[in-house]
């Protein structure tokens, strides 16, 4: 039987107060007082917008917004991240792009989040995946598609994907998502 | 370097929320306990101490930039040396070691590490927000940036790669909480079973609610001195328990903060880099090994911390441990997770690779005096987070490391039931135990070594 809740959602937000009870005098009673007191809390906002650079990155997400997946491949041992990546991390050369959109690639591994941070919790469920391609040595975390998060399943490991695009790109990593192999365009 | 002691510690009560402090006083609760576990009054121990190292996770949760100054004014150590560390989850443990370099290296005789977090200033699902931030901002965040959710892919993995269980998670969760019933610093206080951990909400599949730490505030502290600092300390009046606890082990490792961008070696870079030399040195487990690359397994990939065994190997050479389950008498483990526990077994080498779900089980890590209300097959060989770990006890970050320094002392010192004011999670005459600190996704990982002397 489902469990029914017993306890309501806290929330921050209140009442504004002006004045906050405080002994009318300071006699040494008083002042002891106040070490029998409860703390006061107040809230304080915190609202930032960032200049972010993707950097020497910036061609990936710009491959995305043309419907293109791209990956980084050291040119002398062909080592491929499927992540952007402007050096190689074992030789330290810099890496040369490759077009990725339509290698073999598989889910390697998943989750379903039915709770997530505050700016995903609207998204849950949603499914987060890590993609195996076919000639690439590391693997792409994604957003999942087209299966049934109610229902996950360790048989989605293994499973052959395919990429799909945005077509309103937003210039973020879900500018791209996977969605089963056999699933309809 | 020189040997170096770690002689007392504090740990504040770890709780959801302690808004009766702010984060300095909660600070001087665990810095003052451990003061007083010396017999020092503050004023002599402020005389003798050479400085500190300032242990905190999260500016974001804080909002608060340096913070570390703020506790070290606090605490009425200024003008005396300090320095803010900060590794994620591995805060509290890069902080106790750089307070071992501090004392080994001879620049200081007596260092105090003192670490906090007070992360209910924020609501949870925010708190998880700012956690998340922990990963890239490019291309790991915006995908649905969850810790959570990292985790439980990483758990899918070894669940297919090994056969681990739900099950066997939910072991870990039951021996944490039943562990920290008794003790009184833990932020959760309640006898849990297997069919509890699974009927709790579903957070990122398999993970439920009680597989998962919670958010804490709270603060710990560690001090740690040279021969030179037991003199003056000990001429000051200290008392300070014989056998000493010596630190005489240190290793830290790192990986990608990417977890897709780890590498997935084959079986011999893993067995000529990464294996411990337990495994080297036996024919049946390269076999074991051999068998395990043939079906597909590589290393470390999503499903092992290759920075956490990098650690683990490091912290053992230099403490003399080839068998780490019949040499160390308890683990104070990272356990985030019920499945990172599992995962930390292996990357210990408390099991190999891949047995860490049957090890979970097994009843190996489990103390023996408490009644988990489950059919254990094997008695207990090296009780794993006797304290209830990060599960039960709760996880301010930048605390934690420290919070498992604190625990360890006491156990080494035999010092539990003064403490706890109950004697159940006495590990019995433990010798050497060591600590595992480990921050997100296992991008940087510490373990430590101590050791009762004698």
């Amino acid at each position: 039987m489902t469990k029914l809740p017993t306890q309501r959602e806290e929330t921050l937000g209140g009442y504004i107060v002006h004045g906050i009870p405080f002994p009318i005098g300071t006699d040494d009673e008083a002042m002891e007082f106040l070490k029998k007191m409860t703390p006061i809390q107040i809230e304080q906002e915190y609202k930032i917008t960032y200049l972010h650079s993707y950097g020497q990155d910036s061609p990936w997400f710009a491959a995305l917004t043309n419907k293109r997946l791209i990956a980084s491949r050291d040119p002398q041992s062909g080592y491929t991240y499927a992540n952007p990546r402007g050096h190689d991390m074992y030789s330290g050369a810099e890496t040369k792009w490759i077009d990725i959109t339509n290698v073999p690639a598989k889910v390697h591994a998943f989750t379903v989040c039915y709770f997530g941070s505050e700016e995903f919790l609207p998204e849950t469920p949603f499914v987060l995946a890590l993609i195996e391609f076919e000639g690439v040595n590391t693997l792409l975390l994604t957003r999942l598609m087209g299966v049934d998060p109610q229902a996950p399943s360790l048989d989605w490991i293994g499973m052959e994907v395919k990429p799909k695009f945005l077509r309103n790109s937003k210039l973020k990593p879900t500018d791209v998502y996977f969605v089963p192999k056999e699933s309809s365009k | 370097m020189r040997p170096v002691y770690a002689i007392s510690g504090g740990v504040s009560k770890f709780a959801k929320a302690r808004p009766d402090k702010t984060f300095q006083a909660i600070i001087k609760e665990a810095y003052d306990y451990a003061i007083a576990d010396l017999g020092l009054d503050f004023p002599t121990f402020t005389r003798i101490v050479d400085g500190s190292v300032a242990s905190y996770f999260s500016d974001h949760f804080a909002r608060q930039l340096m913070a570390g100054i703020m506790a070290q004014d606090y605490l009425g150590l200024c003008p005396k040396p300090s320095h803010r560390v900060e590794g994620g989850g591995a805060t509290g443990g890069i902080c106790f070691q750089e307070a071992w370099k501090n004392v080994a290296s001879g620049h200081m005789d007596v260092c105090v590490a003192y670490g906090f977090e007070t992360m209910s200033h924020v609501e949870t699902w925010k708190g998880n927000e700012f956690i998340a931030l922990a990963s890239d901002v490019s291309f790991d965040y915006p995908v649905g940036g969850f810790y959570s959710g990292y985790y439980a892919m990483m758990v899918t993995r070894h669940m297919k790669e090994f056969g681990t269980t739900v099950e066997q998670l939910a072991h870990v969760s039951v021996k944490n909480y039943c562990n920290a019933f008794h003790n009184p610093y833990a932020q959760k206080s309640q006898r849990i079973t297997i069919q509890d951990v699974r009927n709790a909400p579903m957070v990122a599949w398999p993970l439920t609610r009680l597989d998962i730490c919670v958010m804490s505030d709270g603060a710990a502290a560690v001090i740690l001195c040279s021969e030179e600092g037991l003199k003056k300390l000990e001429a000051a009046g200290a008392r300070i328990p014989r056998p000493l606890v010596k630190v005489t082990g240190i290793g830290r490792g790192t990986d990608a903060m990417r977890m897709a961008d780890r590498p997935h070696f084959d079986y011999d870079t893993f067995m000529r880099d990464y294996a411990t030399e337990q495994e080297k040195s036996s024919d049946e487990t390269r076999k074991y090994y051999k068998k395990l690359w043939e079906h597909g397994t590589r290393y470390p990939g999503v499903h092992s911390f290759r920075a956490g065994r990098t650690a683990g190997n490091m912290a053992y050479k230099m403490a003399g441990i080839s068998d780490p389950l019949h040499e160390l008498d308890f683990v104070e483990l990272h356990d985030a997770y019920t499945s990172s526990e599992i995962q930390t077994y292996e990357d210990l080498g408390l099991c190999r690779y891949g047995e860490g779900g049957p090890f979970a089980e097994s009843g190996k890590a489990f103390m023996p005096n408490i009644d988990y209300g489950l059919k254990l097959k094997e008695k207990p060989v090296c009780p794993v987070n006797p304290s209830g770990g990060l599960i039960a006890c709760g996880h301010p970050v930048g605390a934690t490391g420290l919070m498992q320094g604190v625990f360890a002392i006491w156990q080494l010192q035999g010092t539990i039931k003064k403490h706890f004011r109950d004697d159940r999670l006495q590990v019995q005459n433990a010798k050497r135990g060591a600590i595992h600190s480990h921050a997100g996704t296992g991008t940087y990982v510490t373990v430590s070594v101590l050791e009762r002397e004698g």
